[in-house]
């Protein structure tokens, strides 16, 4: 535990958050979200909330502005903001509090902007409707920030509307716009989690830069262990709602207690031998450009090839035209150049044109397993729909068959006749891939199939697919922004930037020197589970800046 | 096995990137694919070369219109002539009437010269009371919009407030008796609520006028006492309408994240709906006030016939019971046009609303 101190601006104790649900056919009931919480942020000093979806963190990180989410109540506890209890006040007296000494920053700048008006005003609203500060105070002080956080053309920034800007430079207004009233706390929810790695660094050296020099006091919330290691002075893991190990940076990072932070400590260790022997080849992509029917080209002039029972990973940020290589490589979208070759025989370049035996060979795993599947068939369906259409069986040797893939996915037989809205994010995903498995496929194109799971989910997902690979010899075509994915799975890499194949080869030679530009960007950007990891990486990059 | 290593030259400079650099990609979709002079305008203005879309395809649409209302009635069974003149018409009578208006000429060269009156504002003589159509209209048409405004002028920023009302006080007493009432107000049939506000205004307290009925040389605020209760009765019926969509706009947007972030901006609860909320249901919104303008001026006739008020619907209704096809076709096509008018205004209006297309990137 954090020496307790007398300078506490925030200190929550013993606190119970409750919601009810309404199962269907049922009585409502009330449901523990949150219980036995304690933690105290000092001023200036910056509190690491961690643990996986459903942990819990966004709701505690909510309490300090008393704040119920979506029907959440605090039932219980105190939540005391320089020793007065938020949840004695009433409504007029929480209102003076938010937005005036508690700021909140969301996970999608996107979505919490309003779309109809001018970043600068939204930014100063919550200042002058306090009373904070006048006018001219309050756009001094944004523009002030703008230029703290980073932001280009800072002058003129407050005059756009959110979606004339980044994601990233939305999430840094966002900042700015948490900071400006100069609260005594800022809770940060996730706020780079929804960014590329390579802009998610800038926006959190600006964000740490920013709450440096205002000496604002801060709870950052994130799933990622590395992340929260460069930005707080101490952590609080959190699981089911309840508190797993609480302590300073240094102490959970480098010496944890408890098993389950030992396991978030330790998720990124895996990692696997390439393949010797690359020379087999299953597909193979020749000079593909591909683009959509207004001219815009996503792909360009791209080359790569994938051998038998080995994994590809294709790596790099949204907009890179990862998806859209797999949605060619389908027959989705017809390259406009170029050709696809798959196990020696040219593919038809549009879906239309392939044979059933073509379709079958080559099959895919979403990001989204829920919005894959058929809400409204149960497991058995979903799994056994392949398995007739591909190999037309039917009854008894379908649910053999099936029974036989969910045992192979390491879900047993209960499963059989559940609905997808009754399986965790992992199972789904699960599901995705024994439907995948069902064609007996020699191609499975995965399509960022870990990054909306939890860390350990992701793993186990991770491990189950190279399991697979072993068992059935079944070729991967992983699509990730993760480098710890690509260095757990994979056997080649490509990278992609903005429509083109920057590198591609072996695992080990693409992943290490003589990098290009891009690569060297991308993989010096990925957190490292080290304290002072961020700085070190500024640092160099200042010293390369100046070198140029 | 291809080669890992060697950087691409185009990427050069990125590895310096700091926070500040950070910028949108150089590289345009517009330098690409085939160009036309209305590809780039709609690229350069995307608003003005979509207000100019809306209006393009209203003309056509009015066009496609004035062609169905021609195409119906030429295909009505029954004519003019035989009901003008009764059971005992001989053929030569039929046949010199037919002649008389016309009726020998093909269907098209009836239907251009209708169209081409029409452009100019002239929709031919009355079969039956051999009167200039347009002139008839004329009157008629400005009391069908007198009335029509009275109506909205109330019912909008009626139905907007307590739309907003409704929001501000969600599932409590006050939202539920704007639900209730507006509940009763739609499902009564407006026949009915005119009768129900003549048997209490004019028949029980004798505090309003009945019938409704307008004529020349009236003063203004004779003319406003006359069409006070056909004014609240189509104030009534369309209020629930709007209101209610107001209100549900307004929720949606309620639940979305800028929401969120008003709220914990520690706003109160007006300015959360007034500033955050309600610029962003702005567009439906517009559309149900438009459907219901449109409503206001074409689907008046009950409540005309009611009150005996000398408007447009009524006028077409004495029309159709004639076959007088002059006057059907001249109302069926304002009529048209005024629906096609109000709901482009609607379209324009909500694309001018979208921040994206008015400050594109």
């Amino acid at each position: 535990m954090p020496e307790p101190s007398t300078a506490n601006l925030l200190s929550v104790r013993n606190l119970k958050i409750e919601a009810t649900s309404y199962p269907p056919g049922e009585p409502p009931k009330t449901v523990t979200l949150v219980e036995g919480v304690n933690f105290d942020v000092q001023k200036g000093k910056v509190l690491g909330l961690i643990g996986e979806s459903g942990a819990g963190k966004s709701t505690i990180g909510l309490t300090a502005l008393a704040y119920g989410r979506g029907g959440v109540r605090i039932t219980g506890g105190e939540v005391l903001l320089d020793g007065q209890d938020l949840l004695k006040l009433d409504h007029a007296g929480i209102r003076k509090v938010r937005g005036a000494r508690v700021c909140y920053v969301a996970q999608s700048a996107a979505a919490a902007f309003n779309p109809a008006h001018r970043l600068g005003e939204q930014v100063i609203e919550a200042s002058l409707r306090h009373g904070i500060m006048s006018r001219a105070e309050a756009e001094k002080r944004a523009l002030h920030l703008f230029n703290v956080l980073g932001l280009p053309n800072p002058e003129t920034f407050g005059q756009r509307y959110p979606h004339q800007v980044s994601g990233g430079q939305l999430q840094r207004a966002m900042t700015a716009m948490a900071l400006c009233p100069n609260p005594d706390l800022i809770v940060f929810d996730e706020p780079t989690t929804a960014l590329d790695v390579t802009t998610q660094i800038d926006v959190l050296a600006a964000i740490k830069h920013a709450i440096e020099e205002t000496h604002t006091a801060a709870i950052y919330i994130t799933h990622d262990l590395a992340v929260v290691a460069q930005i707080t002075d101490d952590i609080l893991v959190l699981r089911h709602g309840k508190m797993v190990e609480y302590g300073t940076v240094k102490q959970i990072i480098e010496a944890p207690t408890q098993d389950y932070t030992k396991a978030l400590v330790n998720v990124r260790g895996t990692g696997r031998e390439e393949a010797k022997d690359q020379s087999d080849t299953l597909l193979k992509v020749d000079n593909v450009t591909a683009g959509y029917s207004n001219g815009f080209k996503v792909l360009r002039d791209v080359s790569l090839h994938l051998p038998k029972g080995q994994t590809l990973a294709v790596v790099g940020e949204s907009g890179s035209g990862k998806s859209t290589l797999a949605r060619v490589i389908t027959g989705l979208l017809p390259p406009q150049e170029g050709a696809v070759t798959f196990d020696g025989k040219p593919l038809p370049p549009a879906l239309k044109g392939r044979k059933n035996e073509e379709l079958r060979r080559i099959q895919m795993i979403y990001q989204m397993a829920d919005t894959a599947m058929n809400p409204r068939q149960t497991v058995r369906n979903i799994v056994g729909r392949p398995l007739t259409f591909y190999y037309g069986l039917h009854g008894k040797q379908k649910t053999e068959r099936v029974r036989e893939l969910l045992d192979q996915i390491e879900m047993g037989d209960r499963f059989l006749d559940r609905y997808p809205a009754e399986l965790s994010g992992g199972q789904k995903q699960r599901v995705a891939i024994a439907r995948a498995l069902a064609a007996r496929p020699d191609l499975i194109l995965c399509d960022e199939p870990t990054s909306a799971l939890d860390p350990l989910v992701a793993e186990g997902i991770l491990k189950l697919l190279l399991k697979l690979q072993e068992e059935t010899q079944v070729s991967y075509m992983f699509i990730t922004h993760d480098i710890a994915t690509v260095r757990a799975i994979a056997d080649s890499v490509a990278v992609m930037h903005r429509g083109r194949l920057v590198r591609f080869g072996p695992k080990s030679k693409v992943l290490s020197p003589p990098f290009d530009d891009y690569t060297d960007l991308l993989l010096k950007s990925v957190p490292e589970m080290e304290i002072g990891w961020l700085e070190k990486v500024l640092k160099t990059r200042r010293m390369e800046s100046a070198g140029n | 096995m291809t080669e890992a290593a060697g950087g691409n030259p185009q990427l050069s400079g990125l590895a310096g990137s700091g926070p500040t650099t950070q910028s949108p990609p150089a590289a345009s979709p517009n330098d690409q694919g085939s160009f036309s002079p209305w590809g780039g305008f709609s690229r350069r203005s995307p608003l003005a070369a979509l207000i100019l879309q809306r209006l393009a395809l209203s003309v056509a649409l009015l066009f496609a219109v004035s062609l169905m209302i021609f195409g119906g009635v030429e295909a009505l069974p029954g004519d003019f002539a035989t009901t003008y003149l009764g059971q005992s018409a001989t053929p030569q009578a039929v046949e010199n009437i037919r002649k008389d208006l016309g009726l020998d000429q093909p269907a098209t060269t009836r239907y251009f010269q209708w169209l081409g009156g029409a452009l100019q504002g002239d929709f031919g003589t009355s079969w039956a009371s051999r009167n200039s159509v347009s002139e008839q209209i004329g009157k008629r048409l400005g009391n069908s919009l007198f009335l029509a405004f009275f109506a909205a002028l109330i019912s909008i920023p009626l139905a907007i407030g307590l739309g907003m009302l409704a929001v501000q006080f969600r599932d409590r007493l006050a939202d539920k008796v704007i639900n209730v009432f507006s509940l009763a107000a739609i499902s009564l049939p407006e026949f009915f609520v005119g009768y129900l506000l003549i048997l209490f205004f004019a028949v029980q307290m004798g505090i309003a006028t009945f019938p409704a009925t307008v004529y020349d040389g009236m003063g203004f605020t004779q003319r406003l006492s006359a069409i006070a209760l056909p004014t609240a009765t189509l104030v009534l019926v369309v209020l629930a309408h709007m209101m209610r969509m107001t209100r549900a706009a307004i929720l949606n947007v309620m639940s979305s994240a800028y929401v969120e972030t008003a709220e914990l901006k520690g706003l109160s609860g007006l300015r959360i709906i007034a500033r955050h909320a309600a610029p962003n249901a702005v567009a439906p919104v517009i559309n149900v006030i438009a459907l219901n303008l449109a409503y206001l001026v074409v689907g008046v006739v009950v409540v005309e016939v009611v009150f005996v008020y000398p408007g447009m619907g009524q006028y077409m209704v004495d029309a159709v019971t004639v076959r007088d096809m002059p006057v059907v076709q001249a109302c069926g096509l304002i009529f048209a046009a005024f629906y096609i008018f109000l709901n482009m205004t609607a379209d324009i209006l909500a694309i001018i609303a979208n921040p994206r297309l008015r400050h594109p990137r």
